[in-house]
Parts: structure tokens; C-alpha cells; sequence
């Protein structure tokens, strides 16, 4: 518990964690927002387009979680830590909790915000109210998606330790590459549907009651999991290379 | 006590720590020395359980550091004084760190004020001069009231009175009973520091003493002879079996001879002095000599003045 206490303060003692928070939440709530005014009043805005902007700020806390390991790198306080806890892996799990629990909030804060807000501007609301389990998938799996992608970054961050490097991969990897593989012939759509980010999506966007998306509207439901296996499928990425980085910041010297 | 045994690290094919044995007793400042790249850091860092030896181990009052329970209480170390995040506060830095060590928050205010920073504990550790980031990093040291103390290089840069306000800061903690073990490159430094040193070189050990015994044993003592006949006494004293050089203006450089010894052989063959002084060599000559061989990133003396 101690240890959960000295990674909140190290956290919440400088400025980056809040100005990405504020980011990742006015940039999903904003842009719906945005989206939302707009929606015309013919056709019912569906729930997946309150959370259609999620993986903007996906990205912003994923760099949050990647610059909570890597400053501490970059200013040698992992070292002071390591001095305090010798263990090693009790701190960094500490600030995995702390870290995780902080994205995952911030995910629901987004995604029910973005969610509060277009019930409030869009004309049509008829389909937005949160009836099945579906529809609370799309709006709550936000958070749960957060939180996964703030181990899987926490997890680079530490394997990497520099922010440049931490960042570059993690955002190459979800913006391009992830799109990019689909262009290799024949192989490439295969291996696209197993692509970590590609996946979370699905547990967000995937099964939508088809009835309720206006054609054309739903983005395509790729991919061979099921929506809940989706998220197992992400999360487990994420704990995987997570569990990478403790073993190899355990042997590694500081 | 801090006991290193058979203490090496390997970074590849070059040898960072070669073979290190030595002890560090309470009570007394302990010097660590050794020119730029000997791995005094690197021993340092391994003390803390920060690197991992290639073999050998560290003991501090007979337990490996991972070993210590809530380690901070025992050992207080500054490696470096800018491992502090530059955004975050003098107080929260030291907060975070007594947290992890079950330490009251009080404690954070008494070593702030024990080294003098409660005015500026509130602003950000990054806008501090290099003489209070020192300060900050012997406040970390302190927090956990430890009986073991580590600091790598603490005068480094630091102004006349920051340096005499560490070198007694250590003295005081060392009369305290504490064991406190200081690296430095300056010889001139440790000498007014520590009572026993330790020398290094390549990651060799190549002496440990105390700091009185090092200097005598390695500063070559000489005797400066101007005599209006030095050329006759020359002469006699190399006839003697001691060891005679002239010095650029004239005079005689003897050395393996006391003073007096020289004055009775000038009297007997009435010869006349007009200086007899004993010379002692500097300590920078003498810790090169001992270190010269060692040193890694060796760069030519000017070969001015020949």
C-alpha cells in the first residue's frame, strides 16, 4: 500500500500526467462534441458515435503511461527508486496500479462524458439511450481499454526507457503500421485482424445491434473474436509484454 | 561497515571493477580514490544493488544491499544530484522517497532544514543551482537516519564554501559512528577529508591506508641544496650513494637523505650552503605516479618548457 502511495505522489507531483489527462479528455469529449451538433436530425445518432473518437485519446494516455516509466529514466529517479524498494518489481507494479486505474477512470470519464454530452446536442436521440449490454460495451469498454492500453505502453516504456523511442513505437505502431500491414498481398488482411490495436477496436465498435447503425455508418467488424474476447485478446498483448519489461528490468542494471 | 569481496564488472570485453577487496569501518570518513573511469561509480552502484557484479559481492553490515529491509534506514547514498525530476517540488521529491521507506512525513522537514533548503522546499528541484541539488541529494542521504553513507564525487563543481560546508557535513556524520565513504579524483581533496582512503585505478585496488600513511608512503621526499660549490658537493653526495639532480637555476635536488645528513657532509668538507630545505613532492605528482599506469583516457602532458 505504501508503495501504491509513493507512486501516486510521484505521479500527480509533476505536470505531464495532467496536462494528458485534460488532452485525452477534451479532444474525445471535444470532438464528439463537434460531431454530435452536427448529426442531422433525419437519422438517430447510434451510441457508437459517441465513443467513435475514443482512440484519440487512447493515444494521448498510452504516451501518459509510457512517459510515467521513461522520465523516471531520463532523470535517474529510477534509480533512487530501486534504491528504496531493491526488489525492483513491487515499484513497478505499484505504478502499474496506480497507472492502469488512473486510465481506466479517465476512459469512463471520455467515453461517458462524450457519451452526457451528445445526448445534450444531438437532435436526434432516439437511439442513444443504453439499453442492452451492447450498448454499455461501447460506452464503458472504454475504460477497460484505457487501462489495457496503459499496461501494454507502461510495458514499451520501461523495455525502451527512452520517451522518444517509447512514444515513436507505440504511436508507429498503432497509427501506421497497424494499417499498413493490411497492404501486404494475400497475407496481409490475416494478419491485420490479429494486429493488438485493430482488435481492441473490434470490442468497442464490434456486434453493434445491426438494426440501430444506419447503413453505411458501423465501421467493419474485422476479425475472429468474439467483442469480449477482443478485449482478452488486448489485454493479454498488453500483461504479456508488460511482464516482459519486469523481467528484463529486473536483470538489467538500473 | 561496508565489505567489498572479490567485487568485478564486466561490460563486454573491457574490465570495469577488476577483483576489488576492501573494507569501509564505521566512525571514520573513508576516501575513495581513483582518476576519471577507475569504476568508482561502478563499485558504487553495485554497493546499492543499481548494477549487477559480474562476480563477487557487497556486504554492508554483513547483508547484501537487496537484502536490507527498508534499505533506506540503513544506507543513504548521493550518487548523483540530478537524479530528481526537475518539475517536481524539493518536498515532494523528498516525500516520495521517505513514503517508500515507512518514514514520517516530519522527517522530510527536519532534513530539509538540516541542510538549509526549507525556504525553497515548495519551488522545483529543476531551477536549483548545482550547490542546492547537492544539498537536496545529502537530504535524501539523511531522510532514513542511516548508519551507512555513500557519496560519489559530492564537491564536484561546487563553490569554496559548499565544499567546506560537505567535507565537514561528513566529518560530523562520521564522528557521529557513522561509516561514510566518499569518492573523489582529487588526492588534495581527500587529504583534508578522509582518515583512511582507498585507492583505485582500472578497477584495481592499488592501496588501502590510512590517508596520513598514503601520503607519507607516496610523496617522495627531497631535499633543495644551493651551494655556490654545488658542483663539489654534487660530487660527494652521488659518491655517498644518493641520488642527485640540478634543478634548472643551479641548485641540487637530493633525494633518499635527510636534511640534517646533508648539512654535517657540507660542514666536514667546508663547504658552504646558502640553502639546505627539505622539499615535499605535491600529492597530485605522487597520486600520478601511483595511478599513472592507470589511467584510462590518457592524455599527453604538454612537452612545454624543454
Amino acid at each position: 500500500m505504501t508503495l501504491l502511495a509513493v507512486e501516486r505522489i510521484k505521479l500527480f507531483t509533476t505536470r505531464s500526467p495532467w496536462w494528458s489527462m485534460l488532452l485525452a479528455l477534451g479532444l474525445t469529449i471535444g470532438i464528439t462534441a463537434i460531431i454530435a451538433a452536427n448529426w442531422g436530425a433525419e437519422a438517430p445518432m447510434p451510441v457508437l458515435g459517441a465513443v467513435f473518437v475514443h482512440n484519440l485519446g487512447l493515444y494521448v494516455i498510452m504516451v501518459m503511461a509510457a512517459l510515467a516509466v521513461t522520465t523516471e529514466y531520463r532523470f535517474g529517479t529510477i534509480k533512487a527508486t530501486f534504491q528504496a524498494v531493491p526488489d525492483r518489481i513491487s515499484p513497478l507494479v505499484a505504478k502499474a496500479v496506480v497507472v492502469v486505474l488512473l486510465a481506466g477512470l479517465v476512459g469512463l470519464v471520455s467515453a461517458f462524458g462524450s457519451w452526457g454530452l451528445s445526448w445534450l446536442l444531438a437532435e436526434n436521440t432516439s437511439e442513444l439511450a443504453l439499453e442492452s449490454a451492447n450498448d454499455w460495451r461501447h460506452v464503458a469498454g472504454v475504460g477497460l481499454v484505457y487501462a489495457a492500453g496503459a499496461l501494454l505502453a507502461l510495458g514499451v516504456g520501461a523495455l525502451v526507457r527512452q520517451t522518444a523511442g517509447a512514444v515513436s513505437i507505440i504511436l508507429v505502431f498503432a497509427l501506421v503500421l497497424e494499417s499498413v500491414v493490411g497492404f501486404i498481398p494475400n497475407i496481409g488482411d490475416d494478419i491485420q485482424k490479429w494486429m493488438p490495436f485493430t482488435v481492441a477496436g473490434k470490442f468497442i465498435f464490434g456486434n453493434p445491434d445491426p438494426s440501430v447503425i444506419p447503413d453505411g455508418q458501423g465501421p467493419p467488424a474485422i476479425g475472429e473474436l468474439s467483442p469480449w474476447g477482443s478485449f482478452g485478446y488486448f489485454a493479454a498483448v498488453a500483461l504479456a509484454i508488460y511482464i516482459i519489461s519486469l523481467v528484463v528490468v529486473k536483470r538489467r542494471d538500473a | 561497515m561496508i565489505e567489498a569481496i572479490g567485487l568485478t564488472k564486466r561490460y563486454g570485453k573491457t574490465v570495469a571493477v577488476d577483483d576489488l577487496s576492501f573494507a569501509v569501518e564505521p566512525g571514520r570518513v573513508t576516501g575513495f580514490l581513483g582518476p576519471n573511469g577507475a569504476g568508482k561509480s561502478t563499485t558504487m552502484r553495485m554497493m546499492l544493488g543499481l548494477d549487477r557484479p559480474t562476480a563477487g559481492k557487497v556486504l554492508i553490515d554483513g547483508k547484501p544491499y537487496a537484502q536490507l529491509d527498508r534499505p533506506l534506514r540503513t544506507v543513504g547514498a548521493l550518487l548523483d544530484a540530478k537524479w530528481v525530476h526537475p518539475n517536481r517540488s524539493a518536498r515532494a521529491h523528498l516525500q516520495w522517497m521517505a513514503k517508500s521507506n515507512g518514514l514520517p512525513d516530519k522527517r522530510v522537514d527536519e532534513v530539509l532544514d538540516l541542510v538549509g533548503l526549507t525556504k525553497v522546499a515548495k519551488r522545483r528541484a529543476g531551477g536549483f543551482s548545482l550547490g542546492m541539488s547537492q544539498r537536496l541529494g545529502i537530504a535524501g542521504a539523511l531522510l532514513g537516519d542511516p548508519k551507512v553513507l555513500l557519496f560519489d564525487e559530492p564537491v564536484n563543481g561546487l563553490d569554496p564554501e559548499g565544499i567546506l560546508w560537505i567535507r565537514q557535513f561528513m566529518q560530523g556524520l562520521a564522528a557521529d559512528g557513522r561509516t561514510v565513504l566518499v569518492s573523489s579524483h582529487l588526492l588534495s581533496e581527500m587529504a583534508v577529508t578522509a582518515q583512511d582512503l582507498v585507492v583505485i585505478g582500472r578497477g584495481k585496488l592499488i592501496s588501502q591506508s590510512s590517508t596520513t600513511e598514503f601520503v607519507e608512503r607516496s610523496t617522495e621526499n627531497t631535499v633543495k641544496v644551493r651551494s655556490p660549490h654545488a658542483d663539489k658537493l654534487g660530487a660527494m653526495l652521488i659518491d655517498k650513494g644518493f641520488t642527485v639532480r640540478e634543478d634548472d637555476d643551479g641548485s641540487l635536488v637530493v633525494s633518499g637523505v635527510a636534511s640534517d645528513e646533508i648539512g654535517d657532509i657540507a660542514a666536514a668538507s667546508g663547504v658552504v650552503l646558502h640553502e639546505l630545505s627539505p622539499q615535499r613532492g605535491s600529492l597530485e605528482q605522487a597520486f600520478m605516479q601511483l595511478t599513472g599506469d592507470s589511467v584510462e583516457y590518457h592524455a599527453e602532458l604538454a612537452e612545454t618548457g624543454k
